[in-house]
């Protein structure tokens, strides 16, 4: 069963030729690859059906087709197949880089160009079409209120959520619950954006503000509590579960009693690890404008009351900059959106490092 | 008989459920064996006890917690029942004033007199393009997990797999807003150019004006879902116990056929769970979408030419200018959305309940 050495790496040194398959040379590759793109280019431009992308796209066809082809010949069927898997997972890689790298560079490039300190310090205040000026800074702060008041409202009820399916639920209650946890991480913003729209804004501030409905800065952040409740409950319960039992068993052993285990060594052992549940969670909400769309309304002043009147947010400057008609508005838009995205990758970022060093990851 | 050592050896059993749920491929079977040792019979006695223990009291901090974490819990059964709750009960005035079907009436205008609005062409879209961009981020995302978990050098595979998290966080408003300003030159001129040589395919048929279509909708939305259905199926493949691996390539399996019959199989749940959330993201996805589509109503399989709509994009577009009936009717349509996609979901965490360890990171 010579034929089936295929390990590329640990080749035997003294080896006769005979027992080794026999394989590629190293040149080959490459050569298909020149091969397959000059046929690609004569193809193409000969018939005239396209420009250099086609080219490129029909050469790695090509390629793909000519290096089976001759693996096929000289090794194999399946060392042709490997061959040829790897290429095309290799080339999945390249397709998925070039959207995600224009994505990032787009943002740099066209965000710089009001990365100012007068965007940070203004709002859309009396900003008409034809003024080059204008900032987000009511943006920022709507957004920075919302999902305060949001991390405010949902880390209690989140962490106390899963202390109760970690350490006290148990049957088909605390099955459900966990159920229906799952379930919640998969509603739709918009969903819950109307959810707060039907529940808050039309049904309960009538009572506060003379029976008209309000939208408010608020009811961004209930519909931003709704969506970031079921990620804080499942990353601190899998926080949770990863406390080493001994831990509980020793402080029972002292006589302490359960609660008091489960507030002064069962969650502070697990604390960087809900620490960065919860900040991951803040950065998805962060980035959220359907909601905030629905229940907030915008807004071009600079209103700090969340619980009075329309409030923006940095995820709906973008959405309403974008639209806008201005030539002016592009530029803001994008620089709102670099801004946006430094925010969540610094959260996201921060998260990340800290459950790097967290002694109970998995 | 004292409540302490009840409670300890209650806390052993959770002890030992935590290391059954987290099956490791090393060692995991030693553990496991280990269990029942530990294991209390329910309804058993516990045991020592003894008269210096404290009495379990009627209303001490420990039931006052014990309550207050019940609440807690309670608090997402009752937020789920209200969603559907609250949405039943704005939508139903809304559906009873609509003059057509509801189900089949091709067209939106609920602000009129007669309010005539129908779900069949936004469900429609809102199904093709959460399915095209499936179709076309599935296959992708798997090469990346499979080049990230098996092909790169260790160090620039968790480099890389830490950046993909990353892009996974960026918010879909910028995405919609790079497809708006600078995909769409690329797709338009990609669609001229399928609508020149193709377009005796129904498909890329059409006159024009082509660009803010369904193609780069889908698009789109397969390049914001490919960063969460990426990192999801690495960390399955990463799961893949090494000792399946090396008896693979032990009996002299190459690479992909290791690939094929190691760590795809053993991946298959996780994958298809991966699929699933990016499903279930794309249905619901609002914002870039509402930014790419073209607004129209029909169902139209034409992917090129402007045009496609989705529940969550016409929400976003029409709640601006609707009026009491229109609002009912956009919240009609987001019960729509909300039951699709809880439908995809329960399917999905079904498929995970199986396997347990795959769900670590599904949040």
């Amino acid at each position: 069963m010579t034929t089936t050495v295929t390990s590329h790496r640990t080749r035997p040194p003294a080896q006769p030729d005979s027992l080794r398959a026999k394989r590629l040379p190293w040149y080959a590759a490459p050569a298909i690859a020149v091969a397959a793109l000059a046929l690609s280019a004569v193809i193409v431009y000969g018939t005239g059906v396209g420009g250099l992308v086609l080219v490129v796209v029909l050469g790695a066809i090509l390629y793909l087709v000519g290096l089976f082809a001759a693996a096929n010949a000289v090794e194999g069927r399946r060392s042709a197949r490997n061959r040829t898997w790897s290429a095309l997972i290799h080339s999945a890689f390249v397709l998925a880089v070039l959207p995600l790298v224009s994505v990032v560079w787009t943002l740099v490039s066209k965000g710089a160009e009001r990365f100012d300190a007068n965007f940070f310090q203004t709002s859309m205040n009396n900003i008409g079409a034809r003024d080059a000026n204008g900032g987000a800074y009511h943006a920022i702060v709507g957004t920075l209120e919302q999902v305060g008041i949001a991390t405010v409202i949902t880390v209690p009820l989140g962490v106390l959520c899963a202390i109760y399916i970690v350490e006290y639920g148990r049957g088909k209650f605390a099955f459900a619950i966990r159920f229906f946890v799952d379930v919640m991480t998969g509603i739709p913003s918009i969903v819950s954006g109307l959810f707060v729209l039907a529940f808050w804004v039309l049904v309960v501030s009538p009572w506060f503000n003379d029976g008209r409905p309000s939208f408010s800065g608020f009811a961004a952040a209930l519909a931003l509590s709704v969506l970031m409740l079921p990620t804080i409950v499942r990353s601190t319960e899998e926080m949770l579960r990863l406390v080493p039992a001994p831990l509980r068993e020793g402080a029972y052993a002292l006589g302490v009693p359960k609660w008091k285990t489960i507030l002064r060594v069962v969650v502070p052992t697990a604390l960087p690890g809900i620490v960065t549940g919860v900040m991951l969670a803040i950065a998805r909400a962060a980035g959220e404008t359907a909601p905030v769309l629905l229940v907030a309304g915008g807004g071009a002043a600079i209103n700090t009351n969340p619980f009075e009147n329309n409030q923006s947010s940095l995820s709906l400057f973008v959405y309403q900059q974008a639209g806008d008609a201005s030539k002016y508005a592009p530029a803001r838009a994008w620089t709102a959106a670099l801004t946006l995205v430094a925010l969540v990758l610094i959260l996201t970022i921060a998260a990340k490092l800290l459950a790097r060093r967290n002694r109970l990851s998995r | 008989m004292g409540e302490t050592p009840h409670r300890s050896a209650d806390a052993g059993t959770g002890g030992t459920r935590v290391t059954q749920s987290h099956e490791w491929p090393a060692g995991a079977s030693a553990r496991v064996a280990e269990a029942p040792v530990s294991t209390r019979s329910p309804g058993g006695t516990g045991l020592g006890g003894g008269g210096a223990l404290p009495r379990s009291r009627k209303f001490g901090a420990e039931r006052a917690f014990r309550g207050l974490t019940l609440a807690a819990g309670t608090a997402v059964l009752v937020i789920i029942a209200a969603i559907a709750i609250f949405l039943i009960a704005k939508a139903v005035p809304a559906l009873r004033a609509n003059t057509e079907n509801f189900w089949t009436y091709e067209g939106w205008s609920p602000n009129e007199t007669e309010p005539k609005f129908g779900i069949g062409t936004l469900a429609f879209g809102t199904v093709l393009s959460a399915a095209l961009a499936l179709l076309m981020a599935v296959p992708v995302a798997l090469g990346i997990a499979l080049y990230l978990s098996h092909y790169a050098p260790r160090r620039l595979g968790t480099a890389l797999g830490f950046l993909i998290d990353l892009l996974a966080a960026v918010p879909s408003v910028v995405f919609g807003l790079w497809g708006r300003d600078i995909f769409i030159n690329p797709v338009r001129d990609f669609s001229v150019w399928l609508n020149k040589y193709f377009s005796w395919l129904p498909i890329f048929g059409g006159d024009g004006p082509f660009g803010k279509s369904i193609m780069l909708g889908a698009l789109v939305l397969a390049i914001m879902v490919l960063p969460i259905i990426t990192s999801l199926s690495r960390e399955v493949f990463l799961q893949t116990p090494t000792a399946n691996e090396e008896a693979a390539l032990a009996l002299g399996a190459t690479r992909w056929e290791m690939l094929r019959t190691a760590v795809l199989p053993y991946g298959r749940p996780g994958i298809i769970a991966a699929m699933m959330l990016g499903l279930g993201r794309a249905l619901g996805e609002t914002i870039a979408l509402a930014m790419t589509l073209g607004i129209t109503f029909g169902v139209s399989f034409n992917l090129i030419q402007s045009g496609g709509n989705t529940i969550a994009a016409n929400i976003a577009n029409a709640f601006g200018e609707a009026n009491e009936t229109g609002r009912g009717a956009l919240i009609a349509s987001g019960l729509v959305l909300f039951t699709i996609t809880l439908i995809v979901n329960i399917t999905a965490r079904a498929i995970i309940h199986r396997r347990r360890e795959f769900t670590e990171s599904a949040a």
